[in-house]
């Protein structure tokens, strides 16, 4: 149990400022593995919280625990591809070899085993994090040597015997990730001199830099689409004491890692667009949102952020322009996938609950600490550099007339070479599966859970927001797959991050899975599939933010595209089927009493 | 608030009303006489849009008539047979998520759950009740919490606040695992007035006032009376 004084030290570290609360709790979690109701108290006393408010933040999130999570956390990833590439015989492994499941941690304390949802790294699964530390690739012979690892006390960071690529090899990151970059494109993967936009935006009126964004068509590379200029432009408009630029890296839709990529490769493209953004807006400070899974980033991107100070493209007076300063600071998440969605990451950077907030008014209004703020993804911060530096015009050549330029694809699955692909928007699912060596897919599942599952007669259509939209992330599912299987490890992911707020996400959710379940143990009738579409089509309909508006949209889309597949599995001859089995029910007393329960022939059990 | 008001025009279902600038569909439906059935609002307290009970159609979109301003010119759609019918299947989703066993619950009558349930006519739930195991929090010296009937409209964690506004109420975890908490040794040091408040405004039978109970009976509970919504649609006809 942490002492009084060390809870009070972190929490005086972090200035008892209540904005800072998930940081004092990563740091209590970290230093004792848990966070006891003792902790809870002097954290609410020292902020001048109630006991409630601090429970209530330290319980929506993933990574904090009320239990040990264990000296040694192992956090397996659960997610599809995981699941694809041999989750359940390295989970196995870990058990066996740790001496407990999932879900509990052994008896000194000295390993615990978590799942969680996808961590970042679906081109080199099955992954898990331990301690923060990335783990890819994972076998169950590795499973096994980690384990003795942790049973003789080693340093998790040593068990890394064989660092990645690129920047994953430096010093400060130290990680078995790899970028695997298969393609690389003229707007992120391309040389960036340090400087190059931001001197040139410095010599530009704000309004001019907004002009230039708004002319190159740039669209949110989030998810949404939403014009960037104009979303910088709304921001400017907004009258407050002072405006933010907050990038979202969150970057938790299942199946998406280009972010990781980016600000693994690109981080100086990326601050740039940063104080770009804040030049255009009228911000001096800018907010790095980054997910607690990559917490392992972190010392580098500090690091990266001294040396742009040191080269004046950050701090006061940035490349010589009188009255600009502006600078950056890193929040941590700590595992939640809702904070994606930019008003619930707002929330968690101020150290909430991360749940979405009303809208009206948007973030540009009211965003972070209430002030006019843009959010944007680390690709369209990127790409906004990158406009600056290269003009509008070069940008627009790319891609598709209503889709301007590039697109960074995070592809994984049934393929033969599973990374990132930097492509020009246009390029059709099929030229992709063929650069990725997945020609045989059964289905590709386009923009992540959230987005659509697309079947071999659809391989033809283009990923532009005109077509497919999609914010990076393309699962290809093999011809051997189960599709049913894909449907059903989504809809479990949108019911465990759902954030609870509303009533059609939170108990909606739920009732899907559980008819699909139905369905799916072929005690389905056609009206199971009518029923199971007409509430997915209300969930979308009166849930509260973005996240449960898409969540039926792997039953929906998989009805819509693979119709047949469900009604193979349905008993047509019947309209009614109860999903109760009353025999398997009363299997147990039946057992006990000796008296046979028979279905459908009573009179006989009465003999 | 003191901003002069500026006078707007909108309808709702074709009918002509009028509301001032500022105002959300809800509340300037009212003072129009047009009953947008809610369940986790309350006068008051900061609009929450969790039980999107409330939700209606402009243009073709949905929205939360709690938290959506009304604007010159909107069209809003109520009370038409699809919203009415997702509007049903958000209450029996309540219903099949808590455990809600009406005979037995000291709120019966005065219940709005259960009141918009018989508006709805809803007969039995179109989904499984799920039968969740919640636990009741009777600890506490003058506030019982029933979590079984608790729909997470957070009136009690928006509203009930100590003299230093401190949260009385919060919720812990997320998704379906989401709880309703209260803080037992605030909650304790409540004035009678608040406690009773708090009570009241829970819509349910999930915060009971402890030493009092069944103060009410039958037949003169609040919505033995008159169907609830017929006030403020009484108002302006
Ligand atoms: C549930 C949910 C999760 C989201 N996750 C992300 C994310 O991880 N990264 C991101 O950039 N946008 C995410 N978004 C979209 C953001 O809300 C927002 O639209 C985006 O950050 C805006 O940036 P852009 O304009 O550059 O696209 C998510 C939205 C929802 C509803
Ligand atoms: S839709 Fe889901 S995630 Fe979004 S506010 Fe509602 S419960 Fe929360
Ligand atoms: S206890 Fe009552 S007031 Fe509080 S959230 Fe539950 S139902 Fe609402």
């Amino acid at each position: 149990m942490p002492s009084k004084g060390l809870i009070a030290s972190i929490i005086d570290r972090h200035r008892r400022d209540r904005t800072r609360l998930i940081d004092i709790l990563r740091d209590i979690q970290a230093k004792s593995g848990f966070i006891s109701p003792e902790a809870v108290a002097d954290v609410a006393a020292g902020l001048g919280l109630s006991t409630v408010e601090v429970e209530g933040v330290a319980t929506f999130y993933h990574f904090f625990s009320s239990r040990t999570a264990g000296t040694y956390a192992v956090y397996l990833n659960d997610s599809i591809v995981s699941v694809m590439k041999g989750r359940a015989a390295v989970a196995a492994a870990f058990e066996k070899a740790a001496g407990c499941a999932f879900g509990e941690t052994t008896r000194d304390g000295r390993i615990g085993l978590h799942r969680t949802s996808c961590i970042g790294m679906n081109d080199q699964e099955p992954s898990a994090l331990i301690n923060g530390v990335v783990f890819t690739n994972l076998t169950p012979a590795k499973a096994k040597i980690i384990v003795e690892g942790m049973k003789a006390g080693m340093d998790v960071p040593a068990m890394v015997a064989v660092t990645g690529d690129g920047a994953n090899a430096s010093k400060l990151v130290r990680a078995m990730v790899k970028n695997n970059i298969r393609k690389g494109g003229p707007v992120i993967f391309a040389p960036f001199r340090v400087g190059a936009a931001v001197k040139k935006a410095v010599r530009m009126t704000p309004e001019d830099v907004i002009a230039e964004i708004k002319k190159s068509n740039l669209l949110g590379r989030g998810g949404a689409g939403f014009p960037t200029g104009l979303k910088w432009e709304f921001c400017r408009r907004e009258n407050g004491e002072a405006h933010y630029v907050v990038c979202n890296s969150d970057e938790g839709e299942p199946g998406t890692f280009k972010d990781r990529v980016i600000l693994t490769e690109c981080p100086q493209l990326l601050f740039e667009g940063m104080a770009v953004a804040g030049y255009a807006v009228g911000a001096k400070e800018g907010v790095l949102y980054l997910r607690g899974e990559y917490a392992y980033l972190k010392p580098y991107l500090e690091k990266t952020l001294a040396d742009l100070r040191k080269k004046n493209i950050l701090g006061k007076k940035i490349a010589g322009k009188a009255g600009f300063s502006f600078d950056i600071t890193i929040k941590l998440g700590a595992g939640a996938y809702v904070c994606g969605e930019e008003s619930a990451l707002l929330q968690s950077a101020q150290g909430e609950r991360g749940e979405p907030r009303a809208r009206p008014p948007f973030p540009v209004q009211s965003g972070y600490l209430f002030h006019p703020t843009t959010v944007n993804n680390v690709e369209t911060l990127c790409m906004a550099a990158r406009i600056l530096e290269k003009g509008a015009d070069w940008f627009k050549a790319l891609g598709t007339p209503r889709s301007a330029g590039t697109k960074v694809l995070s592809v994984s699955g049934d393929c033969k070479k599973p990374g990132v692909y930097e492509i020009a928007f246009g390029l059709t699912v099929r030229k992709l599966l063929e650069m990725a060596g997945g020609l045989d897919a059964q289905a590709v599942q386009v923009g992540g859970p959230s987005g659509n599952c697309i079947s071999r007669g659809q391989f033809d259509r283009a990923i532009a927001f005109e077509d497919l939209a999609t914010g990076g992330s393309i699962i290809v599912i093999g011809p051997g797959r189960d599709l049913f299987e894909v449907v059903h490890n989504f809809m479990e992911f949108f019911v465990e991050e759902s954030c609870g707020w509303c009533v059609p996400c939170r108990a909606g959710n739920p009732l899907l899975l559980r008819k699909l379940e139905k369905i799916m143990s072929g005690k389905g009738t056609p009206s199971d599939i009518t029923e199971i579409e007409t509430w997915g089509k209300t969930i979308k309909a009166m849930s509260r933010c973005g996240l449960g508006q898409t969540s039926p949209n792997p039953i929906l889309t998989t009805i819509e595209n693979f119709r047949e597949m469900y009604e193979a599995k349905v008993d047509r001859g019947n309209s009614f089927l109860p999903e109760f089995d009353l025999a398997e029910s009363v299997k147990a007393a039946s057992a006990v009493t000796g008296q046979k329960y028979a279905a459908h022939a009573p009179e006989k059990a009465r003999e | 608030m003191s901003k002069p008001k500026t006078p707007i025009h909108f309808t709702v279902d074709g009918k002509k009303c009028q509301a001032f600038l500022g105002q959300t569909i809800l509340q300037a439906a009212k003072d129009n006489g047009v009953y947008i059935p809610a369940l986790c609002r309350w006068e008051g307290f900061e609009p929450a849009g969790a039980c999107r009970v409330c939700t209606v159609r402009v243009a073709g979109r949905t929205m939360a008539a709690c938290t959506q301003p009304v604007t010159e010119g909107m069209a809003v759609e109520n009370n038409v047979p699809d919203l009415q019918d997702m509007r049903k299947s958000l209450i029996e989703m309540l219903f099949v998520e808590g455990n809600h066993m009406c005979p037995t619950c000291e709120k019966s009558g005065n219940c709005e759950l259960q009141a918009l349930a018989y508006r709805f006519q809803m007969l039995v739930p179109r989904f499984p009740f799920q039968f969740p195991a919640r636990k009741v929090e009777a600890a506490g010296k003058k506030i019982l919490l029933e979590h079984n009937r608790c729909i997470k409209c957070l009136r009690c964690v928006r509203g009930v606040r100590t003299r230093d506004n401190k949260a009385v109420f919060g919720a812990l975890r997320r998704s379906r695992d989401k709880e309703i908490t209260v803080d037992q040794a605030l909650a304790a040091a409540l004035p009678e007035k608040q406690a009773r408040q708090a009570m009241d405004r829970c819509p349910v039978g999930s915060i009971l006032r402890k030493e009092v109970g069944f103060v009410v009976p039958i037949g003169k509970r609040k919505y033995d009376k008159e169907p609830i919504g017929s006030d403020v649609e009484k108002a302006k006809d």
